[in-house]
């Protein structure tokens, strides 16, 4: 190897320019009136982050900053004078002179029986956000009836095999809880299908597509392909599923087992934020504490390297703190 | 990476394994093991040839192109062709898209760096950067990608051979001079052993005591039988570790260490050079001491009193002795989230990439040198009697001797396998999931068989996560790169034996 060129080691090198980095795109403003309120936000926002930006709580299921709006569960709608239809604040953008209501009664009525829909068909005992937009839109799930006797295996079922319930009961997703390995459970009889597992296992973040949306209409559940258990799908449990759920269908086997025995407690929980130890890409743990034991790891979606997403190791591989 | 990909960049994969990333590439060049200069040199005299070097670039911020461009002439697409076992074509197609590209990055692991000629692998990997100008600017540039949350800042702090915190080289007096003043204490002038130096000199007798932080070499260097009875020849063995590694098992004294992620406070340095800060969440276990706490009261039963720092006490001291940390208060990374070095005073922003002074005109210090390397096959040779080439590594859901990812309960795992091609198992009447004894020129163990499309035939994989099950590193090679210190853990060869019916299978 030819060295005779190669710098003084001994000596540190010179500083140089700062990085130039590429401007941020200009971006037009875009004026809206929400609420009554004038509105100036650059071109491209989105209707939920125009009302965000001036303090308005729009509540939301299926978004999440970190993925790719679907407009599923229809909770964030809001009404655009001149449009027939109610909008979905998380995908819509704002467009110069737009006049948006975000708590008129056509749309508290709308939002209001969404989430009686929902509650009436799922389990949402472990979703706290589902159950404050309850109580703030009034919604009361029990007048669609009591919960209809589960309908059998609903990953067998065939579109159009579904029937209305006797009795003027509400059918249900209710199904056994999927346990099929030791890191996390999947209790689908908790899922609202606002597909956020789907992306984080698709293009969003994971890209290995281990689950996606089967059946139609109230069959439609997540599947894996052909419900394989998960141990014989594409799965590589990075958790990022568990990540975005917001009713707690998918958990991480510790906090089932720990709610299960009934010693789930997030009032005695701390959280703490470091860094993963397992390699060099830096992501941001979030380490919920319970009794000097680790419980479960989540990671901040505002932290810029990976967005709240983790691999296995991250999410899964702190046992041996609780264990030594 | 992915979300590149999805955002229209072309992923060229060069590995010998056909990995998941390679499944995500536009083209997959699988090289023969070791074989990565001869591609890069045909990758650059095809870019010379081509007349698509940077020749602004090259002649404002390089020295050598002369040199290098005769140098590399032999480097045809023929030869690289022949010797790395990937197309011609191939070869070009790479070598033009990634000069003609308007940002281009070369990002590695291991597989460069584990080789008795590792130093000159990332050279040539450099060449074809400073060649193209894909250095400097937003969005090109170098990349090795780290494999712990820390190896770039243990080499920031210091922890090498001829280095002190911040890079300043040990026998510059100057730079030596500051520490000492700081420190009120004589820092030895002359750049210490690495790693295999040390174990080189425990075999001359030169190396009696050692103190071993947080590394399981026992378990993680090359060659295990000549490790093991080095260490074992010690006067004195130290090792102070969160848990009770092989390592450990061995050591005369064991002082038992706080977790650095969950335990204690402080900060580590990831890829990018970002410094971010790690927070204590929970309390060690009884008897178990921060590292900050151990080294200070070992200080003083050495006689220095050396206080009751805090981790941010340290890395104040830490700033004020190193220029490219010193914009760093505890304050700023939190409130950015980290910061980039070199940061160089609390209104520095940090640096997303580095050499931009090469852009000056005139250029800013010293050119970047084009460097003549050349290829060198792996040090252990494949031959009738070791005809496979065995290349070790790891898998996504363990951690390195696995003393922290063994213990918990990854449906992933399936315990150490010798993964090798369908082809090669029918060459040699195996079946999977049999158990064979792999033999290498320095040891033999007994595993279980796997087969891997991704592995052509004459490639065989092992990892060294179950040290318990299958001690892989009794079959590599601690053939050592002279310049880094790191030995050839991605090139031994082996052969694979049936294990007859009689002998004993312990596995």
């Amino acid at each position: 190897m030819s060295t005779q060129n190669a710098p003084d080691m001994k000596t540190p090198v010179p500083r140089g320019p700062l990085p130039i980095l590429p401007p941020p795109r200009p971006r037009r403003m875009v004026e809206i009136s929400i609420d009554g309120k004038a509105v100036s936000v650059p071109e491209g926002s989105t209707l939920l982050q125009a009302a965000r930006s001036i303090g308005i709580d729009t509540p939301t299921l299926c978004f999440l900053e970190n993925l790719t709006p679907v407009n599923v569960c229809r909770i964030c709608v809001v009404e655009v004078e001149g449009s027939r239809m109610l909008v979905p604040a998380c995908s819509r953008q704002a467009e110069p002179g737009m006049v948006v209501k975000t708590d008129s009664e056509r749309v508290r009525l709308s939002r209001r029986l969404v989430l009686e829909l929902l509650a009436s068909s799922v389990d949402v005992s472990t979703a706290p956000q589902f159950q404050e937009y309850m109580k703030r839109y009034g919604a009361q799930p029990e007048r669609f009836g009591d919960a209809a006797r589960p309908a059998g295996n609903r990953d067998a079922a065939q579109p159009g095999h579904h029937h209305a319930p006797e009795n003027g009961n509400a059918a249900t997703v209710a199904q056994p809880v999927k346990i099929d390995n030791d890191l996390y459970v999947r209790d689908y009889g908790k899922c609202i299908l606002c597909y956020k597992c789907v992306e984080a296992c698709g293009v969003d973040a994971q890209n290995t597509f281990a689950i996606a949306v089967a059946g139609r209409g109230f069959t439609a559940r997540i599947s894996t392909e052909y419900d394989a258990p998960l141990t014989d799908s594409a799965c590589v449990y990075c958790g990022n599923c568990i990540g975005v759920c917001p009713t707690g269908a998918l958990m991480f086997k510790s906090e089932y087992v720990m709610r299960r025995a009934g010693t789930w407690d997030e009032s005695k929980q701390t959280r703490a934020d470091t860094i993963c130890p397992y390699c060099g890409v830096g992501c941001t743990l979030t380490l919920q504490v319970q009794d000097e034991k680790i419980v479960k790891v989540t990671s901040p979606l505002d932290q810029q390297i990976t967005n709240g997403h983790l691999c296995i190791k991250g999410r899964f591989g702190w046992e041996w703190v609780n264990k030594k | 990476m992915l979300k590149g990909i999805h955002n229209g960049a072309r992923l060229f994969v060069v590995d010998p394994r056909r990995t998941s990333s390679a499944q995500c590439a536009e083209k997959w060049l699988g090289l023969h093991v070791g074989t990565d200069i001869a591609l890069a040199n045909a990758m650059a005299r095809e870019i010379i040839a081509a007349g698509l070097e940077n020749r602004s670039f090259i002649e404002n911020a390089t020295s050598g192109f002369e040199d290098f461009r005769r140098h590399v002439q032999k480097y045809t697409l023929d030869y690289a062709a022949k010797i790395c076992g990937v197309p011609a074509a191939a070869v070009r197609e790479l070598a033009h898209a990634y000069a003609r590209a308007d940002r281009a990055q070369i990002c590695w692991t291991l597989g460069i760096t584990e080789h008795h000629n590792a130093v000159d692998n990332v050279l040539a990997l450099i060449n074809l950067g400073v060649l193209t100008g894909h250095v400097g600017t937003y969005g090109s540039g170098l990349n090795p990608l780290r494999g712990q949350n820390n190896v770039q800042g243990g080499g920031d702090m210091g922890a090498l051979p001829d280095r002190l915190p911040g890079f300043q080289h040990v026998e510059n007096d100057e730079l030596r001079g500051k520490f000492e003043k700081t420190w009120d204490a004589k820092i030895p002038p002359k750049k210490g052993w690495h790693l295999s130096g040390m174990f080189d000199a425990m075999e001359r007798g030169e190396l009696k005591a050692l103190y071993v932080m947080g590394e399981n070499p026992a378990n993680s260097e090359a060659d295990q039988h000549r490790t093991t009875k080095l260490l074992d020849g010690l006067d004195i063995l130290v090792v102070q570790d969160m848990l009770m590694s092989k390592t450990a098992e061995m050591a005369d004294v064991v002082f038992p260490a706080a977790a650095g992620w969950c335990e204690s406070e402080g900060t580590v340095t990831n890829s990018e050079r970002r410094v971010q800060r790690v927070r204590r969440a929970l309390p060690p276990p009884s008897g178990v001491r921060d590292d900050i706490e151990i080294l200070c009261h070992l200080a003083r039963r050495m006689g220095r009193d050396l206080g009751n720092p805090s981790a941010e006490e340290l890395w104040n001291e830490l700033r004020s002795l190193s220029p490219m940390h010193a914009g760093m208060s505890y304050t700023r990374l939190e409130q950015m989230h980290g910061i980039q070095w070199p940061c160089y005073d609390e209104n520095h922003p940090g640096e997303q990439y580095l050499h931009g002074r090469l852009w000056a005109r005139p250029v800013i210090g010293p050119r970047a040198p084009l460097c003549c390397v050349e290829y060198e096959p792996p040090l252990d040779v494949l031959d009738d009697e070791f005809p496979i080439r065995l290349t070790t590594g790891r898998r996504l859901d363990s951690y390195n001797t696995g003393v922290q990812t063994s213990r918990y309960a990854s449906p992933l795992r399936h315990g150490e396998t010798i993964d090798i091609s369908a082809q090669d198992a029918e060459k040699y009447g195996i079946q999977e999931g049999e158990t064979v004894r792999v033999v290498s020129r320095r040891g033999s163990v007994l595993a279980p068989v796997r087969f891997d499309p991704g592995l052509r035939p004459g490639l065989a994989f092992m990892t060294l996560h179950f040290p318990d099950q299958v001690a892989t590193n009794e079959l590599t090679i601690d053939a050592v790169d002279p310049k880094s210190g790191t030995s050839e853990f991605k090139a031994s060869a082996v052969r694979i034996e049936k294990v007859r019916k009689t002998e004993p299978v312990a596995v």
